[in-house]
């Protein structure tokens, strides 16, 4: 019998990553399962506005392999290392841990996570963002730096600018020339320079610029939005911030909360504590407008500002309310309601939306989130209204 | 690393491993050997060793996780791959040490005689393996770069194709009956059997069997079953359907035979090594390499071990059986080689399992049976007199292809609306409902219509239909 051994060829080796396009081909899916979690994913943790390197752990579905397996109640047969085993002993891990270990087509986790960044996760969730004509707006910029700097040279220019050093390098160059066609220019005592010799540094305009925005997120911290109320619009505050820290440069954050007053809180302020008492939807929007003149000038800062409710406002701040919202649509970039009313928590109270429609501002926007699914779309719609300001830079 | 040892070296020992090969009897085919490093190893292990493989994210999902595996050090990898063919190929990682690849090279061979003898495997055509993976991968290849189908299509079918891909028949020796044979049997069984007071009282009508069902008998292949009924597929998709069938075909076998398999290998591998007359230092790392191989897992199962246990064990009892063994006639009296052989060749785990795992054994090895609670694995018998024989039950139940449920086609158009009715054969153990929705999600996806399912949940019988995208479980009285 003959027996073949194949010696090991180290170029073959480093040609042949075969697996390289299926790795490829399983990564594209695991991101496509993390776009498609995302909603999950945002309203899971306080990450709105935390650091870019921060690492999340993000569920994936959809790249598991199924089959039909037997479930919880089969049993098994091991083998007792040392010493006796008992009945009633607890040997392990269960079923559903312990499969998952041994091959990846039996029942293993539920599902089994992975580690991104925040800046990866965003990156995967605006990827599907259709909104071509946002991209063609202008951001307001504003010039930060202007300065003069040298880049290449010329062969005009002004006097001043002159590079001696250049000019008589060509002159020496020129004459090198020279000597196989006129011998006697060359041997002669004197080449004078020529114009065609100058050399003219040549400088350039350069200004900075840089872009600022500001997120308002003004929310309903009254007796009537729980935490499910204020877990759906985290998650769009969230998308929010996101979203404008890919446009600008400089994206400062305002959480303005308020019930029947307002103040600004922190993060985790706005989202955890809750108050009590009625609403004035008019403090919330009356402080976001102090603010803004204060701190964040409109001719300067592109304003975002985002208002969470229940929409359960008190029939007499209605008109107050009303003058405030058209005020800030016309300073903001965008400005926009959403009205969260989770379902199955009945329809009580009022709906300022149907109030809110003789706003006219074109950039003024209502939302309803009902549920989870909803942010995602909604979001979409919000952002097709921003708006070209007239005054942009 | 490097190599401190040269292919010459391993010739050499190769040489030495085949004569005693031949001399112990063994027939295996002809043998080739690659030299590859750790990431063709993973490679290798990812596509079942072959040189050629369809493409598939699966595989690219596979290699992640080994390799992370490997990198951090959780797990080694196998020393040996050797694959079911002819000239049987076998894979050695050049970082394996001169001993390992001694052992390994011996090891290979008892893989490479069961290939060859064992009844499971003849269907395989082992001399077709690499040309026949070779011919699938282009194949799929093609599809995916045809314009007109393209990965994305591709993909969706070979996902569902591999959800359902071990839902095949298990005995591949027993010939699947032609669809001529099975009206056949159906008439057969339509006659009234003979009954010796026909004269007495009046014979049973003859009642004419229902030869328009589909499928006459229960039918286990499912992928074929759909890729011969669903007449919206198209050739490709077909197509595409019979290469996965046909590669689950070729693993069944490995599958039936992992225990049988791998302890036959130890068992041979070791004689084999006592029989080099080793060097010491070569001597020593043998030892070491040999008893972490077979070591038993605790709390898990060591195929190589419990194999091993068994095979030894055969070979003890019919060269120096004990009195009480002695006593008891145990079948026509064969030499111990001859009966090794012969088990060799017409078992598969088990059958095996079941008439060679004696009380004995059982004890020997400290088997238990444990039960899931919560999340914990909580043992429910020990070997002791009343629990062997159920956990030599429950372990038999638990190897070969008993993991796998037995699902088999019932009816192609239930309710006269082309819905797939498919029976789940319960032995007390229930599906996992998570994955059975998602299974049946993607048989729906390949029937095209309502697909049906009928198991037992929690003791009731149920019925689980996957119409449009949704499952519900309606129970069955």
């Amino acid at each position: 019998m003959d027996t073949i051994f194949r010696s090991y060829d180290a170029s073959s080796a480093q040609r042949s990553d075969r697996s390289a396009g299926d790795r490829l081909r399983h990564r594209q899916k695991v991101r496509e399962s993390i776009r498609d979690n995302i909603a999950d994913i945002i309203a899971e943790e306080s990450i709105i506005g935390k650091d870019h390197n921060r690492v999340v752990k993000v569920p994936i579905r959809g790249v598991k392999e199924y089959r039909f397996v037997y479930g919880e109640n089969a049993p098994g047969v091991g083998q007792a290392g040392d010493g006796e085993v008992q009945p009633g002993q607890t040997v392990g891990k269960g079923k559903q841990a312990a499969k998952g270990q041994q091959a990846g087509d039996q029942a293993g986790m539920d599902y089994y996570e992975t580690e991104v960044t925040l800046d990866e996760l965003v990156e995967v969730m605006f990827e599907d963002l259709e909104l071509p004509d946002l991209d063609r707006k202008h951001l307001r910029q504003m010039e930060v730096e202007r300065q003069f700097r040298q880049k290449g040279f010329r062969k005009k220019g002004i006097r001043v600018r002159l590079d001696k050093k250049r000019t008589a390098r060509s002159r020496v160059k020129r004459k090198k020339a020279t000597h196989r066609s006129d011998v006697a220019a060359f041997n002669a005592e004197r080449f004078p320079f020529h114009k065609d010799d100058l050399r003219y540094h040549h400088t350039v305009t350069e200004t900075r610029r840089e872009s600022n925005a500001v997120v308002l997120c003004i929310m309903d911290t009254s007796g009537s939005m729980d935490t499910m109320k204020k877990y759906l619009a985290r998650s769009f505050f969230f998308l929010l911030y996101r979203f404008l820290c890919t446009r600008y440069e400089n994206v400062e954050i305002v959480f303005i909360a308020h019930h029947t007053e307002a103040r600004e809180v922190t993060e985790d302020e706005f989202f955890h504590k809750g108050e009590s008492g009625g609403t004035f939807i008019s403090s919330g929007y009356t402080k976001a407008l102090e603010i803004i003149y204060e701190r964040f000038h409109p001719a300067l800062w592109n304003v975002y500002a985002f208002h969470c409710s229940d929409g359960d406002n008190f029939e007499s701040d209605n008109a107050a309310a009303l003058k405030a919202a058209t005020e800030l649509a016309q300073i903001c970039n965008l400005f926009g309601y959403g009205e969260i009313k989770p379902l199955g928590a009945g329809y009580y109270g009022s709906s300022m939306i149907q109030f809110f429609s003789q706003i006219q501002e074109s950039n003024f926007q209502t939302v309803q989130i009902q549920r989870k699914e909803d942010i995602w779309p909604s979001f979409k719609t919000f952002l097709s209204k921003d708006r070209v300001r007239d005054d942009a830079a | 690393m490097a190599a401190f040892y040269s292919v010459e070296d391993l010739k050499n020992w190769n040489s030495r491993i085949v004569e005693l090969v031949e001399k112990l009897g063994l027939d295996p085919y002809p043998q080739e050997f690659e030299i590859c490093d750790y990431e063709q190893m993973l490679s290798y292990m990812v596509y079942s060793g072959m040189p050629s493989h369809y493409p598939h994210w699966s595989y690219g999902k596979a290699f992640e996780k080994l390799k992370t595996l490997y990198d951090y050090g959780l797990s080694g990898l196998p020393y040996e791959m050797v694959i079911n063919s002819d000239p049987c190929i076998a894979y050695l990682m050049r970082d394996n040490s001169l001993a390992l690849q001694v052992l390994t090279i011996a090891h290979v061979y008892g893989h490479n005689d069961f290939f060859k003898n064992n009844f499971t495997f003849k269907p395989t055509r082992a001399e077709f393996t690499i040309e026949t993976f070779k011919a699938h991968a282009n194949r799929v290849r093609h599809y995916v770069e045809d314009p007109s189908i393209g990965l994305e299509k591709v993909e969706r079918v070979l996902d569902a194709a591999h959800a359902l891909s071990l839902q095949c028949r298990r005995n591949l020796s027993i010939r699947k009956t032609t669809e001529a044979e099975q009206r056949e049997f159906k008439y057969r069984d339509a006659k009234p059997s003979v009954d010796p007071f026909q004269s007495v009282h009046r014979r049973k009508e003859w009642e004419s069997p229902d030869l328009t069902k589909v499928p006459l008998y229960p039918e286990e292949d499912i992928l074929l079953f759909i890729r011969d009924h669903n007449l919206q597929l198209a050739e490709w998709e077909k197509d595409l359907l019979t290469i996965v069938h046909e590669q689950a075909q070729y693993f069944i076998p490995q599958i039936e035979t992992k225990i049988m398999n791998e302890g036959w290998a130890s068992f041979w591998h070791k004689r084999i090594m006592e029989a080099l007359d080793l060097p010491q230092a070569l001597q020593m790392e043998f030892i070491v390499r040999h008893t972490q191989v077979l070591c038993p897992t605790p709390g898990g199962l060591n195929p190589y071990h419990i194999g091993m246990t068994v095979w030894q064990d055969i070979e003890r009892r019919w060269s120096e059986p004990n009195e009480q063994e002695e006593t008891k006639p145990v079948t026509p009296k064969k030499s111990a080689e001859d009966k090794l052989f012969e088990v060799r060749e017409v078992e598969r785990d088990t059958s095996f399992l079941r008439r060679y795992l004696t009380e004995e054994l059982i004890r020997e090895l400290n088997l238990f049976e444990y039960q899931s609670r919560g999340n914990d694995k909580v043992v429910s018998r020990v070997a002791d007199d009343t629990g062997w024989q159920a956990i030599k039950e429950t372990l038999i139940q638990n190897v070969g292809t008993g993991t796998i449920p037995v699902i088999k086609v019932e009816d192609a158009d239930y309710n006269n609306s082309r819905s797939l009715f498919l029976k789940h054969g319960h032995d007390g153990r229930d599906l996992q409902l998570e994955y059975a929705e998602k299974t049946l999600q993607y048989l729906r996806q390949l029937w095209g219509r309502e697909v049906l399912l009928e198991t037992i949940i929690n003791e009731k019988k149920s019925l689980l239909c996957f119409s449009e995208d949704r499952l519900t479980i309606k129970p069955l009285h």
